[in-house]
């Protein structure tokens, strides 16, 4: 298998993008990593382009045959992938099978979601889709209330309170603020969502356990990375940042059917595979990006993931560990909590970050020094997990 | 002639006035708004930061701003009675306005409720706050409240449990209306009414100044 490396990278602004179509907001991001990689198009072999509800929010089906269209980048192959919330994990998974295996050597991995101008109950019901149709769908489980009861559980296993979870959204606002692409650029603090009485008010039920500050928003927003051989790499950039692992784990679909439904399993055996992939492990990873769609994912995706013993992330949490200046920063890029959760677009998000601070593109948000890198794109309610590792090669 | 009809078409208070004493809440953000009743002299400072909304149809805000528009106008023109508006300032900047008008001593009709910056839970706290002061200032018995948006409707009739009240028309129009009682009101108080007094002098001055903002949902990229 050849190595593989990331050699470009675009972003659109996340958030309400009433002004652009999924298509526009696939092109920009496109457009902006072929650009970030200096590549004349004309080279792109292969687009993969990553949607979870394209058909059904904005009406527009085999919309990677429409993404190469508009960039101009035919005869490239095209193709649409959908795996949940794990989409553009998925999608990049595949560009890289494609590269390493020799069939291409320039492959775009575009993802995208325009969600946004739909109601939000029927954002809802469309996201509960994806939970057991029979086991959970047609009692009314939603992933809000799925990850309520997961919440319940863990809090009353592990001692998480409610103040580690307003914790998790106060960092991760404070990290969007950093971020230019990020949906959400307003802070938060612990007063205001957790502590002061008018807290009742900011920071209303959901799904109790679960507050409003508890969840990511809706957004729209396109993410875009372009792979290459890593041999290849060098001839775009002097910092070459390479995919050294991937895993990709499945769980059973209804939560209820896990032996232990506070273990993400496939968060667990994906990150095992992506860590032995790399030929590293977490206690050498710099910076991280997990799935946090709801708080209490982070804290339980930092465990499983391997980075802290079960039951002890809200503790590294409450030490500052996961901080931006901390030991460990988990989600610098606000996450999907605050930079936000257009469900195709975060697999591919989540690694455009990594790909920045790897090269120290990051900005005010740059992690010092990094060298190694991890992200977590989880599908379903953790049904449907794929886990990175990204190296600087120097 | 014309002054003598002027007299027939004005209007003002019929009711003792009793003025809501400014409060402050902390917002999500830790930032501090203040809540206070805004003078018939800053309602065309009002008037100038809802126009921009006036064709904004996502969450209704046309309707919404076009309304509040019309009902501050009237009590700036003498045209609505027993008109009070209360405004959320942050920093001086002019975040929110709500509006409400006595029917009679006993019955106020809840108005309009906007927020030029979203997110925050600004249009939670001044709901709040105009039927703290019917109830707890004014002495009213029970409040007439309509919505015109999906989301109005979730907020207000579901968060504080409302009576639906058939048969009693609410004077926005056809929508159907829901009541607030006294009962309602306190027993909903503890969770939902909430704020500081007395405002801090340099907080309450500041909040003096009613800077107009761009609407959040005005800005293209919008949270």
């Amino acid at each position: 298998m050849r190595e593989v490396a990331i050699i470009g990278c675009g972003m659109t602004k996340f958030g309400r993008r009433g002004d652009r179509s999924l298509i526009d907001l696939m092109v920009e991001a496109s457009v902006k990593a072929i650009e970030h990689a200096g590549i004349d198009k004309k080279r792109i072999d292969a687009l993969y382009a990553a949607s979870m509800l394209c058909g059904e929010l904005t009406h527009q089906t085999a919309i990677a045959s429409a993404l190469a269209d508009e960039l101009g980048i035919l005869p490239a192959a095209a193709e649409r992938l959908e795996n949940g919330p794990a989409s553009g994990g998925s999608a990049v998974k595949n560009a890289f099978l494609a590269v390493a295996s020799g069939l291409y050597d320039f492959v775009l991995v575009t993802g995208g979601e325009k969600m946004r101008h739909v109601a939000g109950d029927v954002i809802t019901d469309l996201l509960a889709t994806m939970s057991h149709p029979t086991a959970e769908y047609i009692h009314g489980v939603t992933l809000p209330s799925l990850a309520a009861m997961f919440a319940r559980l863990y809090m009353k296993k592990y001692g998480v309170t409610r103040k580690h979870l307003a914790l998790v959204a106060v960092k991760n606002h404070a990290n969007a603020l950093k971020n230019p692409y990020a949906h959400i650029h307003r802070p938060l603090t612990i007063e205001g969502i957790y502590s002061a009485p008018e807290a009742e008010v900011n920071n209303p039920v959901v799904a109790d356990p679960l507050r409003l500050f508890d969840f990511c928003p809706v957004t729209d927003g396109a993410a875009s990375v372009l792979l290459c051989p890593a041999e290849k790499a060098r001839e775009f950039c002097d910092t070459i940042v390479v995919i050294s692992g991937i895993g990709h784990a499945t769980d059973t679909l209804a939560v209820h059917e896990r032996e232990d439904p506070t273990i993400l399993k496939a968060v667990r055996l994906s990150a095992e595979m992506a860590f032995k992939m790399a030929k590293t492990s977490p206690k050498d990873i710099d910076v991280v990006e997990l799935h946090d769609a709801f708080t209490i994912l982070e804290i339980a995706e930092s465990e499983d993931a391997g980075f802290f013993e079960k039951g002890t992330g809200h503790k590294a949490l409450e030490e500052g560990v996961t901080a931006l200046d901390g030991d460990l920063p988990i989600n610098p890029s606000g996450g999907l909590k605050a930079r936000g959760h257009p469900v195709g677009a975060t697999g591919v998000a989540q690694l455009v970050e990594l790909t920045w601070q790897l090269r120290g593109e990051a900005g005010k948000r740059q992690v010092e020094g990094a060298e190694q890198a991890f992200s977590c794109n989880l599908g379903g309610f953790g049904n449907n997990v794929v886990s990175f590792v990204l190296k600087r090669v120097r | 002639m014309a002054e003598s009809v002027e007299s027939l078409l004005s209007v003002d208070w019929d009711v003792p006035r009793k003025p809501y004493p400014p409060k402050y809440v902390i917002l999500p953000t830790g930032e501090k708004m203040v809540v206070r009743e805004a003078s018939r002299d800053e309602v065309p400072t009002l008037l100038r930061a809802i126009k921009p909304l006036l064709d904004v149809r996502t969450d209704y805000y046309d309707i919404v701003s076009a309304r509040l528009y019309a009902e501050l106008l009237g009590w700036y023109r003498y045209r609505v009675r027993n008109e009070y508006c209360l405004v959320g300032v942050v920093d001086g900047k002019l975040v929110g306005i709500v509006n409400n008008r006595l029917y009679d001593q006993k019955t106020c009709i809840s108005l309009h409720t906007i927020t030029l910056r979203r997110g925050r839970r600004i249009g939670a706290h001044l709901f709040a706050a105009k039927h703290e002061h019917a109830m707890e200032n004014l002495g009213v018995e029970e409040i007439l409240i309509t919505a015109e948006s999906p989301r109005g409707f979730r907020r207000w009739m579901l968060e504080w449990g409302l009576e639906y009240r058939p048969g009693v028309q609410h004077e926005l129009g056809g929508a159907a209306c829901w009541v607030l009682t006294r009962r309602n009101y306190y027993e909903k108080r503890s969770k939902l009414v909430f704020g500081r007094r007395p405002v801090p002098k340099d907080l309450l001055e500041k909040s003096m100044e009613l800077e107009i903002i761009t609407p959040d949902i005005l800005r293209r990229e919008s949270d």
